[in-house]
């Protein structure tokens, strides 16, 4: 069983796999499952992922009204215009936004690692995929890649905001998508790991400042960035950019950082954003209204 | 090993949102507390501690619980409906804020009941969807939800564990972690186990009857 990006990328390295093979092989034995049965559980994660997007395309709302719309609003600009960020960039926004407005909508959503960061993995996943016309297997292995990096993450640090800040919920969701990403492009498995490292550590102290303590704002926002910084770390990689940093140390990095973050920081919807005088007037506005 | 072991803790649970904890934890929650209860109870108070108290409306967490008490699953697309499957189910059910301190944010007491019957615990969604039930009729203990497991009451006298245990041996069943706790010496006490797979009814017959057993819950999974 691997423990650490360096030991997942030597194992696809030395059976000369891929990084999403590593990890299916991995369940088949630690569960002992038959492949096909860990493969349409998986795809079925895919399956609730697209109608995910596709819901939220065609636009939603929260209960609250704090968040909805968005995804709407980036598809029709990008139709109308050329959008200056590049078309698979956007498109990877929206469908990230259209994601987590689904999940702020009560709608049904597959947690990558959690509700809150549900939007960044398949949202680079059905961008790219526009771009690089994969098979339903190479978008299935997308998932397992996304998954097998997520997994390093929450055994040696944590995936949660309640835990480590935005960073670990975020930070991590959109790291697992550059690295997926990689793979797709057809990139190595070191290159997954050089673009994981570089998402990451554009990401570190983020903070988790919900307001009101919704899963809304400013997650909704942090979930399209995040996805972005996943597309442009990708290709970093794939250009051949290193991280001077090794990704096992990043994730340490991570890890130290959110222990130091204090509560306030860490979804408790006491600081950041959350303690803005907008922040403070919309939850007391929310608060009343529930009453 | 690490906390989490599959790929499938990682990409999903599939769920009904917004958050993992909040929403798909507080149904897992529910869910036990049916399952322990071991039939659909007519009454349920359900006490909010720490974040769940403050947020629980804005996340769904009070829908999320009495679905999970009707038995929904984490991504059952009833789940925002929940009160009114309630209402023509007879179930009643009441919230109650509480501002006591917790150990962890997101901590709920649930009491079922129909008649006389009546049951309580203690659970915590721990994050990502994961909960752990920490308190049952009094009791401590650490059950996560996640496995088959059979909670056993008995009396605390020696050669009660054993006639459970061997019984589970007979059958060839495996246990995957064990737990005994108990109020006082010589009194009653709980057994929490956890199994690799579901009991059938012959067997939980065969528990019931055993030496010094006053009472059997389980968690079918």
């Amino acid at each position: 069983m691997f423990r650490t990006v360096a030991e997942l990328v030597a194992q696809a390295e030395r059976d000369n796999i891929t990084i999403s093979e590593v990890m299916i092989r991995q369940e088949i034995e630690v569960h002992d499952q038959p492949r096909a049965v860990i493969i349409e559980r998986m795809e079925k994660n895919l399956t609730v992922m697209e109608e995910a997007v596709e819901q939220g395309l065609a636009g939603v709302q929260s209960h609250s009204g704090l968040t909805g719309g968005d995804a709407v609003l980036l598809q029709q600009y990008m139709q109308n215009h050329q959008p200056l960020s590049g078309q698979v960039v956007l498109d990877a926004v929206s469908k990230a936004v259209a994601t987590n407005e689904v999940n702020a909508a009560m709608g049904i959503v597959c947690a990558t690692p959690t509700a809150g960061s549900a939007g960044c993995v398949p949202g680079a996943l059905f961008a790219v995929k526009e771009r690089l016309n994969p098979t339903r297997e190479q978008m299935v292995n997308f998932l397992f890649t996304a998954g097998a990096f997520g997994f390093v993450v929450a055994n040696n640090a944590f995936i949660s905001g309640a835990a480590g800040g935005c960073q670990a919920e975020v930070g991590s969701a959109a790291a697992m998508a550059a690295a997926a990403v990689v793979e797709m492009a057809q990139g190595s498995a070191e290159q997954s790991a050089h673009a994981f490292a570089i998402t990451l550590k554009n990401m570190l102290g983020l903070v988790c400042d919900p307001v009101a303590g919704l899963v809304e704002v400013p997650c909704v926002k942090r979930n399209a960035m995040g996805t972005s910084n996943a597309i442009v770390a990708a290709d970093m990689a794939l250009a051949g950019v290193k991280s001077k940093i090794p990704c096992d140390e990043v994730i340490g990095a991570m890890y130290r950082i959110g222990q130091q973050m204090p509560s306030a920081l860490r979804e408790t919807a006491e600081g950041g954003l959350a303690a803005t005088p907008t922040g403070q007037t919309l939850a007391a506005m929310l608060y009343n209204q529930s009453k | 090993m690490g906390k989490f072991n599959s790929v499938f803790d990682i990409i999903g649970p599939i769920m009904i949102g917004p958050s993992s904890s909040h929403t798909a934890g507080a149904v897992k929650i529910g869910n036990a507390a049916r399952h322990l209860y071991g039939r659909s109870p007519s009454r349920a108070s359900i006490h909010l501690y720490g974040s769940f108290a403050k947020t629980y409306k804005g996340h769904g967490t009070d829908v999320a619980l009495v679905a999970g008490i009707l038995g929904f699953g984490t991504d059952d697309n009833r789940i925002p409906e929940a009160f009114s499957y309630a209402n023509q189910q007879g179930l009643a059910f009441d919230f109650i804020e509480e501002n006591t301190a917790v150990e962890h944010p997101n901590t709920v007491r649930i009491k079922l009941g129909e008649g006389e019957d009546e049951l309580e615990l203690v659970g915590v969604s721990v994050g990502g969807g994961k909960i752990e039930i920490i308190e049952l009729n009094g009791f401590q203990l650490h059950l996560s939800g996640s496995y088959p497991a059979i909670l056993i009451m008995h009396n605390d006298r020696f050669g009660a564990i054993a006639s459970v245990t061997e019984i589970l041996a007979k059958h060839e069943i495996n246990i995957g972690r064990m737990e005994v706790n108990r109020k006082d010496i010589g009194k009653e006490a709980l057994m929490t186990i956890e199994l690799d797979q579901n009991i059938e009814p012959e067997i939980e017959q065969e528990l019931r009857s055993a030496k010094h057993i006053i009472r059997l819950a389980k968690v079918v999974n």
